[in-house]
């Protein structure tokens, strides 16, 4: 995935002070630093953008949550979506969902305009208990949706009854097929709503923290479905999170939102203690350790500081 | 008591009886096949109370319409929808509707007995509106109820998979393009409908009897939506036609047959459903516990 985003001119963008952590990272690698911020470069891409967002904000009553966002996702690209509570990573799914109007600019999946409801998107909710008693196999769960959003009797029982067994296989949930999804747990659960986002064949994923609860077997298998989907597919995924370590062999890049803020960029050159404090406006320190990533801050303030991040596996 | 109880029942002519309230039969039958499929939908998005809600409001609108000397059906289904649009537009935002109901019930009631009191005519019409009236129906009646009950039912088929979809999982549905909230207005008017239908059945007091027990046996005992809905729609039609065959063999009134016999099937449900949902989950348990590969 890295070879399609490389390919963009290398020529940083001095003229784009949003994206203020690539131009100074001097550490960083020349192709992944193109890549970081090639954004506005990428229509001379051999691969078309799957997501463009140009100076994209959104505000809510007065209130600019954050804004002059300006993104292009290539095929293949795992972008991971970071920041406090609040900060506005689920709005930014929102949006791409085009549940949520921009304030400002303009955002398109796939070279369209964002649309609700758009089969190009898949979208895989946070995980959420489904109560015991409800009517539904895992099956039925994944038939949803395939065609749960359109009206009338459903036909073609036959073809429907075969794409949903090759998700159930594609997400390792053939063994529990036919079992009530009430009595799944969270991680079985979970691949059942990957099964439904992949079942459209999307251009871009989006995932609103997919792992949330989930223990460590299921969230290795839930983030591996959708980095294969990314790999095999040359799907964009869209990973919203707020533990990065998880995923983060995965990811591409890093959007980091905070305080009406974002930093973009590979995940060497955001998850920085000079980038991070410079964001949140305090002392904030990112250690490496084995690969994974330790958030803190010194005060702690509005919650940043990701307890979970701290817990080593 | 036990004299009248026993005396109440006589086989003698029964099919003369019968052929007097055919009527009513088909009525009472196609409304519990119209409950039991609408009830499954009741359970998915836990409206039950708004059920009995609805009911109370409609019972008031029913009342007002005696009072002033219009249409009984009229003003209980216009109670009905104004109740069940009002329930649905308030709890749009944060689905909390047992809330809403239970802050709209007690009004709809207390303005029901208001009008009833206010009212000057047979005390038997007061009754009959909380405890249905169906031995009563015209060749009229039965047509609209009839009408009413096809439409609520086809409706209730041509947005199944959205409805479904939004009732079990909302989040996903309005990713997908489903119209969510609307889809939420389009139910509650049915519900209202469906409701004012119902309770020229079994009264306001035991709407929940046809709307709501057979659903909620059916879901004791399955899990496939569409066997689920079946199975709702049989035990409601069993409970309402045989209530009513039952009935007229004595002078008891009709609910009670139909109310004992759709709790008697919930029971046998439960006691089903306990059994299988145990099997289901051992053989959960241990297909968990076997290495998943991704």
């Amino acid at each position: 995935m890295a070879e399609s985003a490389s390919a963009t001119p290398p020529a940083p963008e001095s003229a784009s002070p949003e994206s203020a952590s690539p131009g100074s990272s001097p550490a960083a690698p020349s192709a992944t630093g193109s890549r970081a911020t090639g954004s506005r470069a990428a229509g001379s891409s051999p691969a078309a953008p799957l997501v463009t967002l140009r100076d994209a904000g959104v505000g809510f009553s007065g209130r600019t949550l954050w804004e002059g966002l300006d993104l292009d996702l290539a095929p293949g690209e795992f972008l991971a979506v970071l920041g406090p509570n609040g900060a506005g990573k689920s709005t930014f799914l929102k949006v791409l969902l085009g549940l949520t109007k921009l304030s400002s600019g303009s955002a398109e999946i796939a070279g369209a305009p964002v649309r609700r409801g758009s089969s190009r998107v898949g979208y895989i909710p946070q995980q959420q208990t489904m109560p015991e008693e409800t009517p539904m196999r895992a099956r039925d769960m994944v038939a949803l949706g395939l065609d749960g959003h359109r009206f009338g009797i459903r036909l073609h029982h036959r073809a429907l009854r075969r794409r949903v067994d090759e998700l159930l296989e594609a997400v390792g949930a053939t063994a529990y097929a036919n079992m009530p999804v009430g009595l799944l747990s969270g991680g079985e659960q979970q691949r059942l709503r990957a099964a439904q986002a992949l079942a459209s064949n999307p251009a871009v994923l989006l995932c609103d923290e997919p792992l949330h609860s989930l223990d460590l077997h299921h969230q290795q298998a839930v983030t591996e479905l959708i980095r294969r989907q990314a790999v095999e597919r040359g799907s964009a995924v869209v990973f919203v999170t707020h533990e990065i370590n998880p995923v983060i062999e995965h990811v591409d890049r890093v959007l980091y939102f905070a305080r009406g803020q974002y930093r973009i960029g590979t995940t060497a050159e955001v998850m920085r203690s000079e980038v991070l404090s410079e964001l949140y406006g305090s002392s904030v320190d990112v250690i490496e350790h084995k690969g994974r990533l330790l958030v803190m801050s010194a005060h702690d303030e509005g919650g940043h500081c990701h307890p979970e991040e701290l817990t080593l596996p | 008591m036990m004299e009248t109880l026993t005396s109440s029942f006589t086989t003698e002519g029964y099919w003369e009886l019968f052929s007097l309230v055919r009527n009513s039969v088909i009525t009472a039958g196609v409304l519990g096949l119209m409950g039991g499929l609408i009830g499954v939908f009741i359970m998915l998005r836990r409206t039950a109370l708004v059920v009995h809600g609805i009911a109370e409001i409609s019972f008031a609108g029913a009342a007002l319409a005696l009072l002033i000397g219009v249409d009984v059906v009229a003003g209980s289904a216009l109670g009905a929808v104004a109740a069940s649009v009002l329930i649905g537009v308030l709890s749009l935002k944060d689905r909390d509707t047992s809330a809403v109901t239970g802050v709209l019930m007690p009004f709809g009631l207390g303005l029901g007995i208001l009008f009833l009191s206010l009212y000057q005519g047979r005390s038997a019409n007061k009754f009959g509106l909380l405890t249905g009236q169906i031995v009563g129906v015209d060749d009229v009646q039965t047509q609209t109820l009839v009408t009413g009950a096809m439409v609520i039912s086809i409706v209730l088929l041509l947005i199944w998979r959205p409805l479904m979809f939004a009732s079990v999982d909302p989040q996903l549905a309005r990713a997908r393009g489903v119209h969510v909230n609307l889809l939420s207005m389009v139910f509650m008017v049915l519900l209202g409908i469906a409701v004012a239908m119902s309770v020229q059945v079994v009264g306001a007091l035991l709407v929940l009897a046809l709307l709501v027990v057979p659903a909620a046996a059916a879901l004791k005992v399955t899990v496939r939506p569409y066997l689920a809905v079946l199975l709702s729609m049989l035990f409601a039609l069993i409970s309402s036609v045989g209530g009513i065959m039952l009935a007229i063999t004595g002078t008891v009134p009709i609910s009670p047959y139909i109310t004992t016999i759709s709790f008697v099937i919930y029971v046998i449900c439960v006691l089903l459903g306990r059994g299988g949902r145990n099997r289901r989950r051992r053989s959960a348990a241990v297909l968990t516990s076997w290495p998943l590969t991704a």
